[in-house]
């Protein structure tokens, strides 16, 4: 169950912050990288707020997540669609809520599977600490701390996005 | 008592039939072959998913096609395979199957791909392993005898479901040697699980089983009748030792009966697609001009073949 939270930042005011940031550090021709699902949909809004000429494409890591052959294949696996050439482009991946890292681990291995970006940079609405891999944003929308049980969910209501908080399972 | 295939929570650990698969387990796997088939157009055509997991391909009867496919799916799924060509080997020397699943076992298999000429061998070392606590070793049936070829099934499914989006409103036909067709009893119990309104088999009653109608599917014995209105066209192969036996007067006489030609395929409907699980007899079951025709779809089915394929293993393999 999702429970809307006082202390959650709100998810559009985030989004513009995190473009803010964006505008003028990033490459002019960078590619947004949507991790399925909350990241694909900041990916399709973000070049409307980030000045440039900025191709989108989606990633579903589920093929490449390290924790497969604990909890298997979840149902709802989509098709990665990088409409462009992976060599050498400068990708930004894009992603909702940065936690242990692992997610982002299996994007940069899928994303070489399609070739040798020249640069990769990662993009988050919220990072909520809790890292298990050496990785950090380039771009961060707000920091917050929660605890480790609590899931903090993007949804989407047509076009407009929401933060939430779940409890997680096990 | 419980679906072998399934484990205590519901979930695929083995494929050998898809007589009695719950509808929402062939709808996932259909799900999940769906992003493996991108797989193919990448610069490296693998993932991940079974990396360190051993996939024994145990052929006991020769199948170039199936076993390649199977091979394709695992490598691409980062698996190491092993393929046993068994009828030349162990068998030969007197060992029973059992045994040889055994001394498999001892080297560390994960999944076997079985392909067996008698019917129920898969289910066997299925039960087998189970018995002897082996649950973390999956078995996918290859094609066992005349009984069930599922992943054959699956490919069929998954090609119809792609051109036609879905399975409510269509009319699907198989033609030709359906009694001796695990292809056909497959594809037959994945339709009607899914809903297909109308599955028709369209034979000469000495290649049709006698009890076919209890399938669940209308019988025809005139082609033409048969084709009328049809959304998908299975053609099966005509076994070249069938010709042989007294099951039929001769090839030609065949062909001409049921032999899918432009002039019968226009009885179908204008965007109806024409499928063969190969290998291919042209001029016997389908006559070159439709098998080369814009309405074939004969060889996206090998190459959904292989997704299919991927989804099964990497389903079972987690379960």
């Amino acid at each position: 169950m999702t429970s809307r939270d006082d202390h959650l930042p709100d998810a559009e005011a985030t989004l513009v912050a995190l473009a803010e940031r964006m505008r003028g550090a990033v490459a002019f021709d960078a590619a947004f990288v949507g991790i399925y699902s909350g990241g694909a949909w900041l990916a399709e809004r973000l070049p409307a707020l980030v000045p440039g000429e900025h191709q989108v494409g989606f990633i579903d890591v589920s093929f490449y997540r390290d924790d497969y052959s604990t909890t298997g294949l979840k149902g709802g696996s989509r098709r990665t669609s990088l409409p462009f050439d992976v060599n050498g482009a400068t990708i930004v991946l894009v992603d909702d809520v940065l936690f242990t890292g692992r997610s982002v681990r299996a994007a940069v291995n899928e994303l070489f599977d399609f070739g040798r970006p020249a640069r990769i940079e990662l993009a988050v609405l919220i990072d909520r600490g809790g890292r298990e891999l050496p990785i950090e944003p380039t771009y961060c929308g707000a920091r917050l701390t929660v605890a480790r049980d609590l899931s903090i969910v993007l949804s989407r209501d047509g076009e407009r996005l929401a933060l939430g908080v779940e409890r997680s399972d096990g | 008592m419980r679906n072998p295939q399934l484990n205590a929570h519901g979930a695929l650990t083995h494929l050998l039939t898809l007589e009695g698969l719950p509808p929402d387990v062939i709808r996932s796997i259909l799900d999940t072959a769906d992003p493996f088939v991108s797989i193919a157009e990448r610069e490296v055509k693998k993932v991940p998913l079974l990396r360190g997991k051993a996939v024994f391909n145990l052929f006991f009867e020769n199948s170039t096609r199936t076993r390649t496919t199977f091979e394709i799916a695992a490598k691409r799924l980062s698996a190491d395979v092993i393929n046993l060509n068994i009828g030349a080997s162990s068998t030969s020397k007197g060992e029973t199957l059992l045994d040889t699943v055994d001394n498999l076992v001892a080297m560390d298999a994960d999944i076997f791909v079985v392909r067996h000429s008698q019917s129920g061998a898969p289910h066997l070392i299925a039960e087998h392993l189970s018995a002897h606590g082996r649950n973390h070793i999956h078995v996918v049936n290859a094609g066992d005898g005349r009984h069930a070829h599922p992943t054959q099934g699956l490919l069929d499914l998954y090609t119809i479901r792609h051109y036609k989006k879905t399975f409510h409103d269509l009319t699907v036909a198989i033609v030709g040697d359906v009694l001796h067709s695990r292809v056909a009893r497959s594809l037959i119990h994945g339709l009607t699980t899914l809903g297909t309104p109308e599955v028709r088999v369209i034979g000469p009653r000495t290649l049709l089983p006698a009890q076919v109608g209890a399938l669940g599917v209308r019988v025809f014995h005139d082609m033409r009748d048969g084709l009328r209105g049809c959304d998908a066209v299975v053609m099966l192969r005509l076994q070249n030792e069938r010709m042989k036996g007294a099951l039929l007067p001769s090839p030609g006489e065949f062909f001409k009966h049921y032999g899918l030609t432009p002039e019968k395929l226009a009885l179908a409907k204008p965007d109806a697609i024409v499928m063969h699980p190969g290998p291919m007899n042209r001029g016997v079951e389908i006559d070159s001009a439709v098998a080369d025709g814009e309405r074939s779809v004969i060889l996206p089915q090998v190459t959904f073949g292989i997704a299919v394929r991927m989804a099964v293993m990497s389903m079972i393999a987690s379960n």
